[in-house]
């Protein structure tokens, strides 16, 4: 029974992700043409509104090319690492708290793990293998620069985000997202608490997911593609598809922790009945979910790439230090005020 | 033979195959990535011991950190996927010798080590347990491990940086 309704949660969750990441694409590029002053995709369906099914359809439909010197099973193993490390990730967030269907509580939530901030943790750091191993498996050097690049930037970057996450760790006490979300529904939520911990964190999920102003592993002018450089078709379509998956789980993580969830303030959700909460609830997460993904394009669209060098200085002397800094401030306060 | 051992046998499964294809495979990129697939592996058997803060931490420091960095070597290296791995010949009896001495000393502990069956209680929280003990009772072995580390990591940075200067 416990095994079925997993299995149920699971499908629904990713056949909306996948959605939704379909749908991201298409507003990244209609984001994309109003900043630069253009229109944007406006030819398949109003308004463009089917561009994510053409789209598809054409990376499903195309040619995947092997290159001949390349290592064919590893290239073919790259994008399947990263898709489901990204989707992965997703099995310990709560999107809403529970519904009543036939007396039966059900939680929204398809995995409750004692430690599912560290699990996303551990995930994240396993994205790291379908970027190199693809770089490595092209047996080319601009794919294996990519490859390289990505590595440094992730292991550089991993710490501060760890540090960063654990100021609100302490606050809250505990590892389990939903009861980080319980314990900032009645108050305030923790980015009040955390504003410094909140930026190293946002920056160092920028660098984790590969985004602008971080990109290098794929910087175009001087990489060609970077990793994916020799990936064409459904394969290519992988690791884009984990891309903008990477970015709703950290979107969704920072909704979580920082901004209360599911949680909205001075709302009573115990006069609504619980399916209707969970109803509301839901789209509080969602909205809360779309303004941070829309941060997320807006800076990708805004900022220039770094260069190498600034990449670690920034990760290495000014991030990861006011993670050490936040860390013993919130100890010190919390000693104070005990 | 329920769940439970089905899955155990299976994870055991693949941990011990895959630790063969560590040490007998002679390419250094296969070894590398079997090697993945064992700690996968002590990763879930951790799990299914309800040990999920050392599963987590398995997962996280040796497959995201320290294969990472085996990987990264192996890529940086010229033409190391070409390297056949050497087996067997001179070393054979020594090596013979030590995990002959390892095994029989671990079939004695196993054999003479009453196993006390505890009572099966799966999902207790293991992170604030582990972490009240690590801050208290064991806080000088702690101390002094990482204490240890540091002296690596600064060590490495010597050693790193001395080549560099005699080169120049």
């Amino acid at each position: 029974m416990i095994a079925i309704e997993a299995l149920i949660k699971i499908v629904v969750l990713v056949v909306i992700i996948l959605t939704i990441v379909a749908y991201l694409v298409l507003l990244e590029r209609k984001i994309s043409a109003y900043m630069q002053d253009r229109i944007g995709p406006n030819r398949v369906g109003p308004k463009g509104l089917f561009q994510p099914l053409a789209d598809v359809l054409k990376l499903v439909l195309k040619e995947m090319i092997v290159p001949a010197k390349a290592n064919k099973f590893i290239h073919a193993l790259a994008p399947v690492i990263s898709i489901t490390v990204a989707v992965g990730a997703l099995a310990v967030i709560p999107f809403a708290n529970y519904i009543v269907i036939g007396g039966q509580k059900i939680s929204l939530l398809i995995a409750n793990v004692n430690i599912g901030v560290l699990y996303i943790l551990a995930l994240s750091s396993l994205g790291v293998y379908g970027i190199t191993l693809s770089g490595w498996a092209s047996n080319n050097k601009y794919s294996l620069l990519g490859g390289l690049r990505s590595s440094a930037q992730m292991i550089s970057y991993e710490l501060s985000l760890g540090l960063s996450l654990v100021g609100v760790l302490m606050i809250d006490g505990t590892l389990q997202l939903d009861k980080i979300t319980m314990a900032q529904s009645g108050g305030l939520w923790n980015i009040i608490y955390q504003p410094i911990g909140f930026l190293v964190f946002v920056t160092a999920a920028f660098a984790e997911t590969n985004r602008l102003p971080f990109d290098l592993p794929e910087a175009e002018p001087e990489l060609v593609g970077g990793y994916h450089t020799e990936y064409s078709g459904m394969r290519w379509g992988l690791f884009f598809l984990s891309e903008y998956t990477n970015m709703i789980v950290s979107s969704a993580l920072m909704v979580t922790l920082y901004f209360g969830g599911w949680s909205l303030p001075f709302v009573n959700y115990s006069a609504l009945g619980a399916n209707l909460a969970a109803l509301v609830q839901f789209v509080t997460f969602f909205a809360k979910l779309g303004i941070l993904i829309f941060v997320f394009m807006w800076v990708r669209w805004t900022l220039p790439r770094f260069r190498y060098d600034q990449l670690m200085n920034v990760g290495w002397k000014i991030m990861l230090p006011l993670a050490i800094l936040n860390l013993l401030g919130t100890g010190a306060v919390m000693l104070a005020l005990k | 033979m329920n769940w439970y051992d089905i899955l155990f046998y299976a994870f055991a499964l693949i941990t011990v195959v895959s630790a063969a294809g560590v040490v007998l495979s002679r390419n250094i990129v296969y070894a590398a990535f079997s090697l993945l697939f064992t700690f996968f592996g002590v990763a879930a058997l951790y799990v299914l011991l309800s040990a999920d803060f050392l599963a987590i931490t398995q997962i996280l420091l040796y497959v995201g950190g320290v294969l990472v960095l085996i990987v990264f070597g192996v890529m940086l290296t010229n033409r190391a996927n070409k390297v056949e791995v050497k087996h067997g010949g001179l070393t054979l009896a020594p090596a013979v010798l030590v995990a002959g001495v390892i095994a029989g000393t671990l079939i004695g502990v196993l054999t003479t080590t009453k196993w006390p069956a505890a009572s099966f209680e799966p999902y207790e929280e293991t992170a604030r347990p582990l972490g009240a003990l690590l801050m208290t009772q064991f806080v000088l072995p702690f101390e002094l491990a990482s204490v240890l580390l540091l002296v690596a990591l600064v060590g490495a940075v010597i050693i790193a940086r001395r080549e560099k200067a005699r080169r120049v």
